[in-house]
């Protein structure tokens, strides 16, 4: 395999990780008003992601920093292009920082609410953004950007209110159920409007159709989304969001199987690569470090397995 | 103004910005890591308490380094996407590298550091908090060295008008990285140490207030210096003191770098406009020492030191018409206010270590010091430290901002005089901006990070004074015996546990 094809593949999979789990952070991060009554069971909700959200965040930084490295010309034409939408996502990931960390330090009820608009601001920000660049990429339409954005906030909605289900007990638990339905109902259809119609970087330009393995993975991924609301109706929290998990990682997958093999409109990763020597030495530490990097993270998720229950302070 | 000024503003606004507190992360970390070892180590509730306490702070800082931090990741490829191109290929690397070895570690373990308290063995939450302070030390070295490469390239060649990397190791160990980043670490713990120094001033002059007895030394005999912030303070000056040496040392390191490397920015830090030998150094504008820039610069007092418009000419001739020299104005003051506020604060390290330093004599029974003889002399470390005055404390306070100061001028210093370039002697800055991108759009983005940045500050500075005021949190009124033979301070731990960081 070519070194470029093995770095798209590396930032494919960041992506897709950090879609993947930072999608039930801003899920969580957003429902957190809608799921909880009171300050205990708000602490319980955010708990779920707290110890794990920051983590979840490096996917990006890596993401990107792996596309500075690999595709120099991917990574400025991709952020100065969409200069103001980035510029909004980095306010909503600062607010959100924030929010998270400092809700439980903060004295007064009154901070704690800023705590908490930023959170759900913070949240909402780049689940959408996100949705609507990529989509505003394969398409070059608002139309597109918009469908875009809401089937991204509505799966991260989706995601978080299955990953609450999942992680609580309680009457919080009974409540991210139910909004997990809910918000599936809206998921369900903007997943179709967004999926339905992907193109292909690589066939659309010789005016060829979009293959057909990406058309499967587009359809695995909706079928997916609907096993998930599926399973959280049937009370099977860990198979719905491995569902919803699945569904979000399909999508990326989907989303980069388009991309390839020209990222940004009018450029082919080959232009964009770096020269062999960068791309050989950090495929060899990548290789190396990238297993303790997953390995650590999984052993994250294990210590902090149980489920919440909402703890008077 | 065009959208070049503003780029350029809005890196400097927002880098300075996120240096603020990475400092503090990268210092206080390492301190709260060293205070739950000591409670690990001796089970003395006190260490727990302080450990608490001080990684409250150092977490409502952490954060703040963290959300800023992204911005700048992000910032190259949006302002600067005609720099990010050329550099990407060497560049690139040393941030990847950083984003898959550091931030990993460190945001991951600080989850499990701060939610591990009750979930983790206490051997293993220990290791958490150095796992996350080892990624915050490592974050530094990679940025340093991709930071050090703009200064100094290395190990690259340029291929179709990029820079084409040829080999990470020199890259990494660049000799401009290798003087910079134990100065820039150094700062950063001579930062952390004057906060802890100050948040220890306070306190002491708060006890002392509550307990007017307490300023009298002695009065109360032994007893009285078994405050729980003179064990802090002492560790922060030590700490201090010796981040002192080892800033000054690689200090003066790069500065002999700086002269063979980027004679341009030495020559503005002095403000020298001519080929000098024998070049004498201003501590402040005025007073001139002979020869000692050139000492300084090459251990040769005789030794040419070169002028900005003599550098000037000879890269016109090489490099095509245009302005080479940096700001001088500013260069010089940063380089002056750089090492005058840092040593101050290592100068008041120090004087601190003296001040505190162990009596010689053992108190005896009564409070007052046994006879002194040769027989005690060898006894020193048995003797009880002393009491910390009053005004070393309140010098402490108010010693506070300095190192910050010196830290920023440092960066003012380093990356100023390094202009009109982004890679020395390779690409200018005007060359690097995006050139797709707006003046509006840089002037929206500078008005956002700005006025954000602004309101956050005040909210850290607003948490973090609340939180030094209302002091550790107090252990229990009956404190526990400790159980026989254990001594590992379970007990005060599950005590002190219902209140989380979080």
């Amino acid at each position: 395999m070519e070194l470029t094809t093995v770095w798209f593949t590396v930032i494919a999979f960041l992506w897709t990780g950090f879609f993947v789990l930072e999608g039930f952070d801003f899920g969580v991060g957003m429902l957190a008003p809608v799921l909880s009554r009171g300050e205990a069971e708000r602490r319980q909700v955010l708990g779920t992601i707290g110890p794990v959200w920051d983590g979840n965040e490096v996917w990006l930084i890596t993401a990107v920093g792996a596309m500075f490295a690999a595709f120099p010309a991917w990574y400025a034409g991709l952020l100065s292009e969409f200069y103001l939408p980035i510029v909004l996502v980095l306010v909503g990931l600062i607010v959100r920082g924030v929010g998270l960390e400092w809700r439980g330090k903060v004295h007064h009820a009154s901070d704690r609410a800023w705590c908490d608009m930023g959170i759900l601001v913070g949240s909402a920000l780049p689940a959408f953004l996100w949705g609507a660049v990529f989509a505003d990429l394969l398409h070059d339409s608002v139309t597109a950007m918009l469908v875009g954005g809401v089937f991204s906030v509505s799966l991260c909605l989706l995601h978080g209110a299955v990953f609450v289900a999942l992680k609580t007990l309680g009457p919080v638990r009974a409540r991210a159920r139910r909004t997990a339905l809910v918000t599936s109902a809206v998921a369900l259809p903007a997943g179709v409007a967004a999926l339905s119609g992907i193109p292909s970087a690589g066939t659309a330009a010789a005016g060829a159709a979009t293959p057909v393995w990406i058309w499967a993975l587009a359809l695995a991924a909706t079928a997916a989304l609907a096993a998930g609301a599926a399973l959280t109706w049937r009370g099977r929290d860990g198979w719905a969001f491995t569902a919803t998990a699945s569904s979000i990682a399909l999508t990326g997958t989907a989303l980069f199987g388009a991309l390839w093999p020209a990222p940004l409109p009018g450029l082919t990763l080959a232009e964009a690569a770096s020269g062999p020597y960068t791309l050989q030495t950090l495929t060899w530490i990548g290789l190396v470090a990238l297993p303790f990097v997953v390995g650590y993270q999984i052993w994250s998720y294990w210590v902090f397995r149980r489920r919440l229950v909402a703890e008077p302070s | 103004m065009e959208a070049l000024d503003l780029a350029r503003w809005q890196f400097g606004v927002t880098t300075v910005y996120h240096f603020l507190f990475v400092p503090l992360t990268i210092g206080l970390g390492v301190f709260v890591a060293g205070l739950q070892t000591a409670w690990h180590r001796t089970g003395k509730e006190h260490y727990l308490r302080l450990t608490k306490f001080f990684g409250k702070l150092f977490l409502i800082n952490f954060a703040m380094g963290v959300v800023t931090g992204i911005v700048q990741e992000f910032q190259f490829g949006m302002n600067w996407s005609e720099y990010s191109v050329f550099v990407g290929d060497v560049f690139g690397a040393p941030l990847a590298l950083e984003a898959l070895l550091a931030f990993f570690l460190e945001s991951t373990f600080i989850g499990l550091w701060i939610f591990g308290w009750d979930k983790l063995p206490k051997r293993v939450h220990l290791a958490t908090i150095w796992a996350a302070v080892i990624g915050s030390n490592l974050s530094a070295y990679f940025i340093l060295a991709a930071n050090a490469w703009m200064k100094h390239p290395v190990g690259y060649e340029v291929v179709d008008g990029r820079a084409r990397m040829t080999d990470l190791w020199a890259v990494l160990t660049n000799s401009t990285a290798l003087a910079q980043v134990p100065h820039v670490v150094a700062g950063a713990f001579i930062v952390a140490g004057a906060f802890v120094l100050a948040v220890c001033g306070y306190n002491i002059l708060k006890e002392r207030r509550a307990d007017p007895d307490r300023t009298v030394p002695m009065r109360r005999g032994p007893g009285s210096t078994t405050s729980i912030w003179h064990t802090p303070m002492r560790a922060a000056l030590v700490m201090t003191a010796i981040a002192g040496v080892v800033s000054a040392g690689t200090g003066d390191l790069s500065g002999k770098l700086v002269y063979e490397q980027q004679p341009m920015k030495l020559a503005a830090a002095e403000g020298l406009e001519r080929d000098t030998a024998g070049a004498a150094f201003s501590p402040v504008p005025g007073i001139e020492v002979p020869m000692l820039l050139s000492f300084l610069a090459t251990n040769d007092p005789d030794a040419v030191v070169r002028g900005t418009e003599d550098l000037q000419a000879e890269f016109a001739k090489k490099f095509g018409p245009g302005d080479y020299r940096p700001n001088v104005p500013v260069v010089y003051a940063s380089f002056r206010v750089m090492i005058t506020f840092g040593m101050a604060t290592a100068g008041l390290s120090v004087l601190g270590l003296w001040l505190t330093r162990r009596r010689r004599t053992p108190l005896a029974p009564g409070g007052h010091p046994a006879p002194r003889g040769p027989v005690r002399r060898r006894r020193r470390a048995a003797g009880v430290p002393r009491e910390i005055p009053s005004w070393f404390a309140r010098a402490c306070l108010l010693a506070l901002p300095l190192p910050t100061l010196a830290m920023i001028a440092g960066w003012l210093l380093s990356e100023i005089g390094r202009q009109p370039w982004t890679v020395q002697g390779e690409l200018l800055t005007a060359a690097s901006v995006s050139p797709g991108v707006s003046l509006t759009e840089v002037a929206v983005s500078l008005a956002v990070f700005t006025i954000l940045y602004g309101l956050l500050a005040v909210a850290e500075a607003v948490l973090l004074v609340r939180y030094v005021k209302a002091g550790p949190e107090q252990a229990s009124p009956t404190p526990p015996a400790p159980a026989a033979g254990s001594g590992d301070g379970d007990t005060t731990a599950v005590m002190l546990q219902p209140t989380l960081m979080y």
